[in-house]
């Protein structure tokens, strides 16, 4: 710690070269930890679900809608306890610039369904009660500073014209994957907008024991498999996971990104160390002369190395965990629970370290085994 | 026994296809507590000579001593601590340096050393103190004159205590009033302080205050003067020490 000021006044001797070499790291550990928490949120998402929920869709894709009276057929197979339908819907609020996952309910039996949205029982039964309600969770609230009772007009994208909804309720869920920034309305006010009565997108069913899954399951798809529109049934979790398999490449895609963003950054950040470090030569041979030995000066660099990671690792990785804890980011809504995961933070750290060693060892070996005599007679 | 004791050192530089002999089996003894001037023209091998005695070059052959050590046989490893324990090394171009102030650019040997912060700090204001900068401190070295910076130099290098104080051409790129004053504190060092002191200059009025002055030509040591504390091996010590 004797050399660290040392260390910091070499630093300090190019300001603004430091700062934008910080900056670089930092920038690139925080768009390092953007990517890999969009990935580990999409694999967190299809490792939601609960055990005792199946999901039934369209066997041939969820775009595919399902006749609505399919629910009592469900609700008629041993072991299902209760079933409920949604629909995606798709609208812009405001410039028509603001998106949000806006799904269409059937009100009551979702939310007995899913016990982990929790709603008020005054304003869960205001939700029920009125056809023209919205139920909307907690943060989108936040963001646009709705109020309960207000009304709030949606441009429909794929099912077009203004959709005015009066909030009646907000949710806060328990389990961070399902997200608080939704809008819910009633399936039925949908249908009956649209003149396209008895048509669901995705079924969900809440079945006795996670034992008896596959058989309900298989149960169900037999069913309907020489209908006109066949099933196709699983637990959430394999539904989550589908649409995990749907991002795959996009992960890979941001993981490679993520990687290509750090090496380029390692690049700079080299660059400017070892720009730094020659410089110095002189500098360097005078303190071998006054004493200084190879470890010292090598440890000086390493410093010098350290000091610029770990200042960027600490406000890109804590500047990305902060950022998206205050906003509360989702996506939209895409990506419930997007939070910075302590794995994500050791990674970073990780990578961090790799950039001190990768960015310092060059220009500390180059100063360690510098010849006095040799930089002394150059600079001469 | 001298501090510093010089058998028959060769050196020579390859240039291209060259070979360069700066020294042809030199041999040099300096006494502990004597100020030497080594005078001679550029190429000479003066500086060489300095290098070769704070252990920054190897001689081709023979052997260098430095208080009792055998500079010249040392590895790279031991030749940094020794030189932080037995050297002072004073600079043309000052060589501070310049992102510290002048009490951070004398504490830098300190740094190498157990001190505990106070005692640094006590040595450190000690020093500027012999060189008469205690009132700049916290100057940096942009912020002072080149005989001030130049008296941080010395401060620097005599602040760890050192056997030995080295200074190659001090006065070199010094007016020459801030000349004069240098050259009364290296001798003031001498007087009171009892340091050892080899300067390497061109300057007459340099090699004026020293107690021996020694010329260096083509590599050899043609003439001394000032007697006890420079002899040559198989040479009267009075009159001649130098090169066979």
């Amino acid at each position: 710690m004797k050399f660290l000021p040392l260390v910091l006044a070499n630093l300090g001797r190019h300001k603004r070269r430091t700062i934008l070499t910080i900056t670089s790291v930092a920038l690139a550990l925080f768009l390092f930890a953007s990517l890999q928490t969009v990935v580990t949120t999409i694999a967190a998402g299809a490792n939601f679900g609960s055990a005792h929920r199946l999901v039934s869709t369209h066997a041939t894709g969820i775009v595919f809608p399902l006749p609505i009276a399919y629910a009592n057929r469900f609700q008629a197979v041993p072991g299902v306890q209760g079933v409920t339908w949604a629909n995606w819907f798709g609208g812009r609020y405001g410039d028509g610039k603001r998106f949000f996952a806006t799904f269409a309910i059937d009100p009551k039996s979702y939310l007995e369904i899913y016990p982990e949205m929790v709603v008020p029982a005054d304003q869960k039964e205001a939700f029920i009660r009125e056809r023209t309600a919205a139920l909307v969770g907690k943060h989108l609230m936040e963001t646009f500073g709705w109020k309960i009772g207000q009304n709030v007009t949606l441009q429909g994208t794929i099912f077009p014209g203004d959709w005015t909804f009066t909030i009646r309720g907000v949710y806060v869920p328990t389990d961070p994957q399902i997200g608080d920034d939704v809008l819910m309305f009633h399936h039925d006010y949908m249908e009956e907008r649209l003149n396209r009565p008895g048509i669901a997108g995705w079924y969900v069913l809440k079945i006795d024991s996670p034992d008896h899954a596959a058989t309900i399951a298989k149960r169900i798809d037999e069913q309907f498999k020489n209908s006109s529109s066949p099933t196709k049934t699983g637990t959430e979790q394999a539904f989550n996971a589908s649409f995990a398999t749907m991002w795959g490449n996009v992960s890979l895609l941001m993981g490679t990104i993520g990687l290509a963003v750090v090496f380029a950054i390692l690049l700079v950040t080299a660059n400017a160390m070892m720009m730094g470090a020659r410089e110095r030569t002189r500098e360097v041979a005078v303190l071998k002369t006054i004493g200084f030995g190879d470890r010292a000066l090598f440890g000086i660099v390493m410093l010098e190395a350290g000091v610029i990671a770990i200042t960027g690792a600490v406000i890109g990785l804590g500047g990305a965990k902060l950022l998206y804890k205050a906003t509360h980011f989702s996506g939209g809504g895409f990506l419930p629970g997007f939070d910075v995961k302590p794995s994500t933070l050791v990674v970073g750290s990780v990578v961090a370290i790799g950039l001190m060693l990768a960015s310092g060892l060059v220009p500390a070996v180059r100063a360690a085994r510098l010849p006095v005599v040799t930089a002394l007679r150059q600079v001469a | 026994m001298s501090l510093v004791e010089i058998r028959d050192v060769h050196k020579s530089f390859q240039r291209d296809t060259q070979r360069i002999d700066v020294f042809s089996g030199i041999t040099l003894d300096v006494e502990e507590g004597s100020f030497l001037a080594l005078m001679g023209p550029s190429g000479s091998g003066k500086s060489t000579l300095l290098n070769l005695i704070a252990g920054l070059d190897k001689p081709t052959s023979g052997t260098v001593r430095v208080a009792g050590a055998e500079v010249s046989a040392m590895k790279p490893g031991q030749l940094a601590p020794w030189r932080a324990r037995h050297i002072g090394f004073v600079f043309q171009q000052f060589n501070l340096l310049p992102v510290l102030t002048a009490y951070q650019n004398v504490e830098l040997p300190l740094l190498l050393t157990r001190l505990s912060k106070r005692e640094r700090e006590e040595r450190v204001t000690l020093a500027l103190g012999v060189v008469g900068l205690e009132d700049r401190v916290s100057h940096y070295p942009r912020q002072l004159s080149g005989g001030q910076e130049q008296r941080v130099s010395i401060a620097r290098a005599i602040v760890a205590d050192p056997t030995l104080i080295l200074l190659d051409e001090p006065t070199g790129q010094l007016d020459g009033k801030s000349s004069q004053e240098v050259l009364t504190l290296l001798r003031r060092l001498n007087d009171e302080f009892k340091k050892t002191i080899v300067i390497v200059t061109h300057d007459a009025h340099a090699a004026e205050r020293a107690t021996s002055v020694l010329h260096l030509e083509k590599g050899n040591l043609i003439r001394a003067t000032g007697v006890p504390s420079l002899r040559a091996s198989g040479e009267p010590a009075a009159t001649v020490a130098g090169a066979r």
